[in-house]
């Protein structure tokens, strides 16, 4: 299996996500132009940048809603790109998602949202469905909350139920598309905490996307920058700050301005 | 020149890739239906709603429809002095014309439109996309079960649309305005054929297929935004009416 080097001490985890020159076309719009980028397997690595830069359509390349132009990605050493529909569905199954809106089902309750995956794709009793609902939600500090509609929840609330429904079938790979959009500080770094504890107890290869910079940079173990369809700078927090890239610098204090412009509004 | 005719040219193209898309569309919606994992549960939970929920609305209908031409046709018939034939008409014109378009039409308004509208919201909030990363296919979950539900509920409800027709006439025909109810119910069992009730059913079958292609077809498609679900709503109705009465014309022309 590949491994990356880094900082020349060897390797550090096997690849359990591989993408290789991926492009994919909108129309005129070229959106991915050449992406190439490892994912660690254990690590939370997150993806950056502008928006517009293409982090949301590569995300879909990840979790297979979309199809590359061309290049690879390989997941567990399988060539996810050559696969038909019942093959990507195999691959489906080691994932967990979690929606920048959650995406829960408004039409069934917390319970039924969180149970939805094990009661459609496995063969298991009701009685250990309930067994493993409750449990992840207590895991996500939802108890008591499995007949509220996801309307009744608070944002913060939803995140938490559509991660546990991510999380239900213990997968081995969980991906999250900006886990903290709308949310307000302090429920920000709550979802930041909940994800690092939930990687750590799983041992989860994490994708994270997020615009949350450098809030996001405390939780991640690798972070990628992505300008203008590919990866611009790769690496540890601490080693992408550093590279004192002028696009990335510039990207961080736009956001810093953002930051100041919101809080100013408020 | 030239640039007007590549602007044709990618209009013919785009049109063509439309259609290709909405054709594979069903096709997909069809054999996910008659491949397992079947979901009978869904099936019937898309009857409830398309079916048992719109009866109250096509009796209604029905039963209105039933008492214009009730009233309506015995005016005319009672200037030639055939009253007699009032129940044939009435029957006649319900069973093979206006039952199953009238039927189709409101099951369209009141059930077509929440579908788009339920189907534009999933898309919208990244529900469907939800379902497909959780290796459960989006047609065959949300698409398949309405496609069966509307093609077994349309024939039921155009039947009690037509049941209803027929009593609102005699009502009307023979309650209020004295045509001769022996007549009424006579004429009906005499000149009415089992081609003329298959018929009308036949026609509620089809419209029961293009009204719920259409509209989770555009539901499905619909863009993500707010102003996309309302457009898929709309697009879903005005499509779903004029290909109603189309249809109509094409089935009627085969099914003389």
């Amino acid at each position: 299996m590949a491994t990356v080097e880094q900082n020349g001490k060897g390797p550090v985890a096997p690849v359990a996500i591989e993408v290789r020159d991926l492009r994919h076309r909108f129309g005129a719009q070229q959106v991915l132009n050449g992406v190439n980028l490892d994912f660690l397997r254990g690590h939370i690595t997150t993806i950056v940048g502008p928006s517009g830069c293409g982090k949301t359509v590569l995300l879909k390349h990840l979790n297979l809603l979309l199809r590359a132009d061309s290049g690879r990605i390989v997941i567990d050493g399988v060539d996810v790109t050559q696969l038909g529909n019942r093959g990507l569905d195999e691959v489906r199954k080691e994932f967990g998602m979690l929606f920048q809106a959650g995406a829960l089902f408004d039409s069934m309750p917390v319970f039924d949202n969180v149970a939805f995956p094990l009661v459609e794709n496995t063969r298991m009793r009701r009685e250990a469905i309930a067994v493993k609902v409750r449990e992840m939600l207590a895991s996500v500090g939802l108890e008591g909350m499995e007949n509220k509609y996801p309307s009744e929840l608070s944002g913060g609330m939803q995140k938490r139920a559509a991660l546990a429904r991510a999380l239900v079938r213990n997968p081995k790979i969980l991906m999250l598309d900006e886990p903290t959009t709308g949310l307000d500080p302090t429920r920000t770094g709550s979802i930041h905490a909940l994800v690092r504890h939930t990687q750590q107890r799983f041992g989860l290869t994490v994708v994270m996307v997020s615009h949350d910079v450098p809030a996001v940079f405390e939780i991640s173990d690798r972070v990628a920058f992505m300008h203008e369809g590919r990866m611009r700078l790769t690496g540890t927090p601490a080693e992408v700050t550093a590279a004192n890239d002028e696009v990335f610098n510039r990207f961080l204090a736009g956001r810093a301005a953002g930051d100041e412009r919101d809080a100013t509004a408020l | 020149m030239v640039e007007m005719i590549e602007r044709l040219g990618a209009l013919v193209i785009d049109n063509v890739t439309a259609l290709g898309n909405f054709v594979l569309f069903l096709a997909t919606a069809l054999w996910c239906a008659m491949t397992p994992p079947y979901k009978p549960r869904l099936t019937i939970r898309q009857m409830r709603t398309i079916g048992a929920e719109s009866i109250v609305l096509v009796a209604l209908i029905g039963a209105f429809t039933g008492m214009v031409l009730g009233l309506q046709g015995y005016n005319t018939l009672r200037r030639f002095g055939s009253e007699g034939a009032l129940g044939t008409v009435v029957a006649l014109v319900l069973v093979r014309e206006l039952g199953p378009v009238l039927a189709a039409l409101m099951v369209t308004a009141r059930a077509g439109s929440a579908m788009a509208a339920e189907l534009g919201s999933m898309q919208a909030t990244e529900q469907i996309d939800a379902l497909a990363v959780m290796a459960i296919n989006p047609i065959q979950y949300l698409v398949s079960p309405r496609v069966i539900a509307g093609i077994i509920s349309f024939p039921l409800l155009t039947s009690i649309f037509d049941v209803i027709g027929i009593w609102g006439g005699y009502l009307i025909g023979v309650g209020l305005m004295g045509a001769p109810g022996g007549s009424y119910l006579n004429g009906i069992a005499q000149n009415m054929s089992a081609h003329d009730i298959m018929s009308g059913l036949y026609k509620a079958l089809v419209f029961g297929l293009v009204v719920m292609w259409v509209c989770c077809y555009k539901g499905y498609h619909a863009q993500r935004m707010a102003t996309g679900v309302s457009r898929a709503t709309t697009e879903a109705v005005v499509l779903s009416s004029v290909l109603i009465l189309a249809w109509d014309y094409f089935l009627t022309s085969i099914l003389l």
